[in-house]
This record gives structure tokens, C-alpha cells and sequence, in this order.
């Protein structure tokens, strides 16, 4: 694959740094007094997360991350694996469970989310930031109950559970936040 | 073709008007400055056969075998050369392919000389103009320094009613990196301090390169930050334009302004040695040559004039960076009255 160099970096550019995968979050152009233009990155390490600094000089060469996103609906678990399905190709992947991570809490069956491949190897599985769930499991609520600040906890088809207020009831959807694993609010009834 | 309606323009420059009056009252507050200390205003070619040798430095060019000016200081210095002692000069340079928060391909430079002078004063005359600019917008004594322009360990406000910091190139390598930098490694030894320092640098890095990676990634983000302050001695491979300090021969005296994350000026103790500065623009022809950029023909008439010039101190500093110091803007656009790509 072709190399870039600086001036090719833009945000959301994938790149390789020290054998790992990265995305460009920030950049800009720089000059110290009287010296050569570097480019100032945020880079955003795609396999930890984590976000690191680089100071690149103009001209320096990077190599392309081997990295592509897809979309895919997430089938049944087999296992300690998660089947997916390539919503465009229908083409199936076994994705180990410690890859899926804890994000499993809030990913039933028939949901689509974003896979993330890096040397055509599934690295890690993004949620869409919120989801809605029936309530399946819950102790019975009060009608008009809205005090603040007290929860019980609710069961969701995934398995999982998450503080409700006292209000909710068996049957009732839920709308929850998947990256803080918080509920937001009632969206329905099933 | 019809001429686009010009409702959005009229919108833009309405919002950028408030910016436009601070940068108004800062131009004063300068003039103002340069006036009482006696410096004569002067006015020297915007179009120039030789706009320098800078090795990092690309020039526009503007027909006829001219280049606009990168910087006014090439003829400054043959005018104080010829006898004129106290210098000052507010004009537009250019500079090809910079383009940036920070940077416009046009920029404003207030530029001036001391000959006679020393650094102290050149000192003395950058923490008045930065009085006198915050002053002229009523920002004083603390300004804003907006997110983007914070390292990690930065304030949101910036003092200015204090001793602005002064410190060495050398103390900042110890204090932040760890080294101890002579000035007279070879690129090697430059590398291994790289390395030391935890510094990425590719094989192809020259001296300044490693240099500077260093300074970007280890010591610029805790520059300027309580206080502006000032960077000084710095070793001689990094002299540029200016003379060894009498007493150290691989320091050069030059300081630069470090400020609210802003590179704010850049003064040298100025070389007038003819013999050492054709050797240096020669030299720095050649790595430009090396690299493929441009070689601008060597200034003869700025050879021959440095033969008498007398012992002079000069300085630049960036007219639009002090308005985004004193206002708190983000970027240098919101300072202009049109950026490069609204003309």
C-alpha cells in the first residue's frame, strides 16, 4: 500500500504508529522559530482506545492502518463466540467474546452496530450510543411514584440489569445510554 | 456571471468588526510606543531579489527575479549600516505554504533595531508593547488563552503585570527533557538524545530537526504559561542571523517570546561579522538545495553593508499574534480583516 505523508493527514485518517493501528482525532500546523513545519496530531489508538500525542515533521512518512468499519447485525451467540452478519455481503464472523467485551451487556439479538477490522481480523464492536429495551424483570412499580434518586434494578432481554426509577414496570421500554450503561427514560410500552 | 450576493460577507466582517477595533487600538498602542522611545518609522521593498536563506523558509515569487519579503530585515539592517540607530518597521511579509491556526501566508511583522543596543533592551521594549497592547484593549493585567491554544499544564488567564520569565535553551532541556545539550553534537550524539528523551526522530533528521522535535514534544508545552517568558542563549547551530555570545562560543544571542501558547517574537544579538555570515547563507544555500527548495541568490548589497554595520540588536514579532495574545483568540483568522482564503 502507499505510504502517506503530512500533508496527507487529515481527522479520521488510519495510519500505523509502532505496530498498532491509530486515527487521527486533531491536527495542526506548526513552526518553532526559524525551524522546519511539523504537524501537531492527536492520535487515537484503535485497539485501546487510548490517545496519544505526535509530533511529526513535514515529510515524514506514515504507513496506512489495514483497518475498515462495517456494519453488522448481530445474530445469536455460540459459545464463547458472537455470530455477526455483514448487513451488505450476509457474510458471517465469529467474534471471540473478550474482543465483544462488556459492551455484550447491551447488545441483543437482531442489533446492528459498527465492527471494527484491522488486517481483516474483527478488533472491536461499537454500539450505537443508545438502544431501547423491553423490561423484562422488574419488581412491581407504584403508580405515581417519581421520586428522584431511588432506583431498583431491571432486567433487559440481554440479561443484564439497570436502576430504574420505581415507576417502571414489567413491559415497559426503556431507553438506556450504552456507554455509561445508564437509563434515560421511558420510551413505551411493549 | 453575476457577482455573488454579498449578505454573508457583510455578516462575516460585522461579527469580525469588534476584532477589527482591538486590532486598531493595538497598532496605535505599538506606534505609540516606538514614537516616545524616539525609533524612526521606515519603509524598505516589499519585493526583493534576495528574501533569505532560511532553510525553512519559502518565499513567493513576485516577477521579475523578486520574492516578496519574507521578512524586512535584510534592508533594515543596510539602513542601519547606514547610520541610522533606532529603526522600527510595521509591514506585511509572506511566506509560502504556511497556513495554520497560527500561521497565514500574509502576515503582519513589527519589526526594529537597536544598534548600540543590548538584548536587555530589546527585552525591556517587548513586555511594554505587551503592556501597552493588553492596556489598549482593556485586557489588562490578565488575558484569555482560549482551550486550543493550552498545553495540558496551562491556566485559562495568563498575568501579565509580572517579571516576564527569562530562561535558557539549556536550563529547559535539563528542566524538561533531561539533556544536557552542548551545541556542538554531531546528528548522531542528536539522536541519541532523542532517543533519550523518549523523542521519535526518523534516520534522515538533521540537527535542528532533532532539535526541534525535542523542544515540540518536551519543553514548548510548559513555555509561557503563568507568565510570558522569554527563551534565551541558544546554541549556536540555531543562531541563524545571529553572533556567538563573547563569552561562549556554541551560544548564540538570541532569545525568543514564548506566550498563552504563542511563539511571539524572535530577537537576535545580530551577527555583522561579513566573512561568518557569507559562510552561514552559503552553507544554509546548500541544505536548501539538498532538500530541493529554492536558492535565493545571496544579498551582496547585505554582505558588503554588514562590513560597517555597528554592534546592533534587532528583533521581529508578530503583530497579529500580539492582537490574538491581548484579545484571546484562537486562531490568527479571527484577527484579520480578511485570512488568505477571503480575499
Amino acid at each position: 500500500m502507499a505510504s502517506y505523508d503530512t500533508s496527507d493527514i487529515r481527522k479520521g485518517l488510519k495510519v500505523m504508529l509502532d505496530g498498532a493501528p491509530y486515527t487521527v482525532v486533531e491536527f495542526q500546523f506548526v513552526k518553532p522559530g526559524k525551524g522546519a513545519a511539523f504537524t501537531r496530531t492527536k492520535l487515537k489508538n484503535l485497539l485501546s482506545g487510548g490517545v496519544i500525542d505526535r509530533n511529526l515533521r513535514s515529510g515524514e512518512k506514515l504507513e496506512p492502518a489495514n483497518v475498515e468499519t462495517k456494519q453488522m447485525q448481530y445474530l445469536y451467540k455460540e459459545g464463547d463466540t458472537f455470530v455477526f452478519m455483514d448487513t451488505s455481503t450476509y457474510d458471517q464472523v465469529h467474534i471471540p467474546e473478550e474482543t465483544v467485551g462488556d459492551d455484550a451487556r447491551f447488545m441483543p439479538e437482531q442489533i446492528v452496530v459498527e465492527v471494527l477490522f484491522f488486517n481483516d481480523r474483527a478488533v472491536g464492536v461499537t454500539l450505537p450510543n443508545f438502544i431501547e429495551q423491553k423490561v423484562m424483570a422488574t419488581e412491581p412499580g407504584f403508580r405515581g411514584d417519581t421520586a428522584t434518586g431511588v432506583t431498583k434494578p431491571a432486567r433487559i432481554s440481554t440479561g443484564t440489569s439497570v436502576n430504574v426509577p420505581l415507576f417502571i414496570n414489567e413491559g415497559d421500554i426503556i431507553k438506556i445510554d450504552t456507554r455509561s450503561g445508564e437509563y434515560l427514560e421511558r420510551v413505551g410500552r411493549a | 456571471m453575476g457577482v455573488k450576493d454579498t449578505g454573508d460577507e457583510r455578516a462575516r466582517i460585522g461579527a469580525r468588526t469588534p476584532m477589527l477595533l482591538a486590532r486598531d487600538a493595538v497598532m496605535r498602542s505599538v506606534r505609540a510606543y516606538f514614537q516616545a522611545h524616539d525609533f524612526v518609522e521606515v519603509e524598505t521593498p516589499a519585493r526583493v531579489f534576495s528574501p533569505g536563506q532560511e532553510l525553512h523558509i519559502d518565499a513567493l515569487p513576485a516577477g521579475g527575479g523578486r520574492y516578496l519579503i519574507t521578512s524586512p530585515e535584510y534592508h533594515m539592517k543596510r539602513l542601519v549600516a547606514g547610520g541610522l540607530t533606532r529603526i522600527v518597521q510595521v509591514c506585511r511579509c509572506f511566506r509560502a505554504e504556511e497556513a495554520g491556526p497560527f500561521h497565514q501566508p500574509e502576515f503582519t511583522m513589527i519589526e526594529w533595531y537597536r544598534a548600540g543596543g543590548s538584548m536587555d533592551a530589546l527585552i525591556a521594549d517587548c513586555e511594554a508593547l505587551v503592556a501597552g497592547a493588553a492596556r489598549a484593549v482593556g485586557r489588562w493585567p490578565r488575558v484569555p488563552v482560549p482551550t486550543s491554544r493550552r498545553s495540558a499544564y496551562a491556566d485559562d488567564s495568563l498575568r501579565l503585570d509580572c517579571a516576564f520569565q527569562r530562561t535558557t535553551v539549556r536550563d529547559l532541556f535539563k528542566r524538561h527533557a533531561g539533556l544536557d545539550l552542548r551545541g556542538d553534537e554531531s546528528k548522531a550524539d542528536m539522536r541519541l538524545l532523542a532517543e533519550r528523551a523518549g523523542c521519535r526522530v526518523t534516520h534522515d533528521a538533521g540537527w535542528d530537526d532533532v532539535f526541534f522535535q525535542i523542544f515540540l514534544d518536551r519543553i514548548e508545552p510548559h513555555l509561557g504559561l503563568t507568565c510570558p517568558t522569554f527563551v534565551e542563549d541558544w546554541p549556536l547551530p540555531m543562531a541563524a542571523l545571529a553572533r556567538a555570545k563573547v563569552d561562549d562560543a556554541l551560544t548564540a544571542e538570541r532569545f525568543e517570546l514564548y506566550a498563552g501558547g504563542l511563539e511571539l517574537a524572535n530577537a537576535f544579538g545580530e551577527l555583522t561579522d561579513p566573512v561568518e555570515q557569507r559562510a552561514r547563507f552559503v552553507e544554509e544555500a546548500g541544505l536548501r538545495q539538498q532538500r530541493g527548495g529554492a536558492v535565493y541568490p545571496l544579498d551582496e548589497k547585505l554582505l558588503a553593508a554588514l562590513g560597517h554595520m555597528p554592534a546592533t540588536c534587532g528583533i521581529a514579532m508578530g503583530f497579529d499574534r500580539l492582537v490574538m495574545l491581548v484579545t484571546g483568540a484562537a486562531t490568527i483568522r479571527e484577527v484579520l480583516a480578511f485570512a488568505n482564503d477571503e480575499a
